[in-house]
């Protein structure tokens, strides 16, 4: 159920960001999830992508920084408080969140979650029966 | 403005009376360090020559060079001429990594440089009745305990404020009515700039006359300091290897620093093949001391790019001009007045990791006072996907940098080969300040 995201480094400058989704377009890696985070001085853009291992070595040959980190998607009912019955199973649970980001389409929300202890978050939401969603569905969407 | 001579005898002396003098005390000099100092006595056998080759100042070119990295290799006091006993004060070059350059001074080296800093007082007007607010730092630095000394020697009311506290500064300058400012040229600009939208008028200050130095400075900046400051400022030059400021000194008539040489014999050099070079000519200027005991120095390389200029001044003064430093034949940078060597950001660097990731200084001067950048790549080992982390990395280089050099510094994080290499090697500076 562990996502493999890829983070890259950015610096604040226009077209950047382009470069790296044109590198991609180019050798026909998918973007199914994406979000940037921005400070003063840099950003960093996170990517669920359809081929990280490809991804990171075609960005690492364009000179980018590239990290690949451990993430969890996972689904619920896009209704008012849907979210945040999942996010009191992360505070009883003790565990952290480093950062989320996510989407809703249609009649359910579809999120990337980023925590401190990415397998106990795993097991918490196995035992709360959440819809956690593998690489390869997140691929297809 | 017209200023009046310290020491008559020896800065008006003739040409041949000059020579004389030097050739004497160069003598002894060699004489002092062939006997007392053993690296110099090895040095001088290296080179085949030994104390009875030196004749006179002529002969100074048969002598071997000092460098910065003999000092360091000799650390702490491997080259001082004197037993320890005899020595009454050391200094030491502040804000470098690794070993700093010490210098020793015995009691009578006190009195010279209290001599020289008093001639470069008086040539900018500086007397008994003046009040000389030194805004140097006192300390390690040799900057505020010269001009201190020089101060007290031509019996003017010495205002020991030292360096910073901007406020203060100010204050004192109004209710003492200090005629004269001793500091970087540019504090003195940022000086000038707080006077301004301070509450205090011009017309309630006495302030006269800056005395300038310990970090380059063009005549557009003098002009622009004499503006704002309304005041006659004055160029100083020195570096402690040799006795601190005091070194040379502008006059009245501003045509060059006239270099105290009977107490040190300045030479140009080719820097790359190390030839004396002819009078009025650009090159490498090189010291030896002639009259300091604690720690003589001969033929130091200083680094620094000039001309010397030997006919008499205007002033009157037979001691030779150099001309305004135009740059140095080393990397190093001068920032706000502390000597700054880009290998010492590399040093930094490399404690971080086993190599040196790529980095680039930017130096700007923004509203006269120098700035320092540092853009370092992000490469794929330092990068982290969390935020926190990539803002800890340049904390940690920001603070290691600042305690180990003593600059404030910006660290900007970059892209890996952003940084502009050229013919293979990394552009390791960009200097933006206008110098002329």
């Amino acid at each position: 159920m562990i996502i493999n995201q890829l983070s890259v480094f950015l610096e604040n400058r226009s077209g950047r960001m382009h470069e790296v989704f044109d590198i991609l377009g180019n050798v026909n890696i998918n973007v199914s999830a994406c979000s940037l985070a921005d400070t003063s001085e840099f950003g960093i853009l996170r990517m669920i992508v359809s081929d990280p291992g490809e991804a990171r070595r075609i960005l690492k040959e364009n000179q980018f920084s590239v990290n690949v980190s451990e993430v969890i998607s996972f689904a619920t009912p896009n209704t008012p408080g849907a979210l945040s019955k999942t996010l009191k199973i992360l505070s009883e649970a003790q565990i952290g969140i480093d950062y989320l980001y996510g989407f809703s389409p249609g009649d359910k929300s579809f999120i990337v979650l980023k925590t401190d202890n990415v397998q106990k978050t795993i097991d918490e939401f196995q035992k709360h029966e959440m819809e956690l969603i593998s690489a390869s569905e997140l691929y297809k969407f | 403005m017209k200023t009046s001579i310290w020491n008559r005898h020896f800065e008006t002396m003739s040409r041949d009376q000059m020579k004389q003098i030097q050739s004497e005390r160069l003598r002894e000099t060699v004489d002092r360090v062939y006997y007392n100092v053993p690296y110099y006595r090895a040095k001088m056998q290296e080179a085949g020559v030994g104390p009875e080759y030196i004749k006179s100042a002529d002969d100074l070119k048969l002598l071997p060079f000092t460098t910065k990295q003999d000092l360091r290799d000799n650390y702490p006091f491997g080259l001082f001429a004197l037993p320890m006993s005899e020595i009454i004060r050391l200094h030491a070059s502040s804000g470098t990594t690794g070993r700093p350059t010490v210098v020793g001074y015995s009691r009578r080296d006190i009195a010279v440089w209290s001599e020289v800093m008093a001639r470069t007082l008086t040539g900018a007007g500086v007397g008994k009745d003046d009040f000389i607010q030194i805004a140097y730092g006192y300390g390690l630095f040799t900057g505020g305990l010269g001009l201190h000394y020089g101060g007290e020697k031509v019996g003017a009311s010495v205002i020991p404020i030292s360096g910073g506290n901007t406020k203060r500064q100010l204050q004192l300058m109004h209710d003492f009515g200090s005629t004269v400012l001793a500091c970087t040229p540019s504090y003195a600009s940022y000086l000038a700039e707080a006077i301004d939208e301070s509450s205090l008028d011009r017309e309630d200050l006495k302030l006269k006359v800056g005395i300038f130095g310990a970090e380059p400075w063009t005549d557009n900046m003098r002009f622009e300091i004499e503006k704002k400051l309304q005041i006659k400022a004055f160029d100083i030059y020195g570096l402690s290897e040799i006795i601190g400021p005091g070194v040379s000194f502008d006059c009245e008539y501003q045509c060059g620093l006239h270099i105290n040489e009977d107490h040190f014999i300045p030479e140009i050099i080719d820097p790359d093949t190390l030839d004396v070079l002819p009078e009025g000519e650009l090159g490498e200027l090189v010291f030896s001391t002639v009259t300091k005991e604690g720690l003589p120095i001969i033929r130091y390389r200083t680094r620094d790019l000039t001309r010397l200029h030997y006919d008499t001044c205007k002033c009157g003064r037979t001691l030779v001009r150099m001309e305004k430093c135009t740059g140095r034949s080393d990397d190093m940078l001068i920032i706000r007045g502390v000597n700054l060597f880009p290998s010492q950001i590399e040093s930094v660097l490399l404690e971080m990791d086993e190599t040196t990731p790529h980095y680039l200084l930017v130096v700007e001067r923004i509203n006269n006072l120098d700035t320092l950048e540092l853009h370092v790549e992000v490469e794929d080992r330092f990068y982290q996907d969390k935020i926190s982390e990539l803002q800890n990395l340049g904390k940690k280089i920001k603070n290691q940098i600042e305690s180990t050099i003593g600059l404030s510094v910006n660290v900007k994080l970059v892209e890996p080969k952003t940084i502009e290499r050229s013919e293979g090697k990394a552009t390791r500076v960009i200097d933006k300040r206008k110098m002329g």
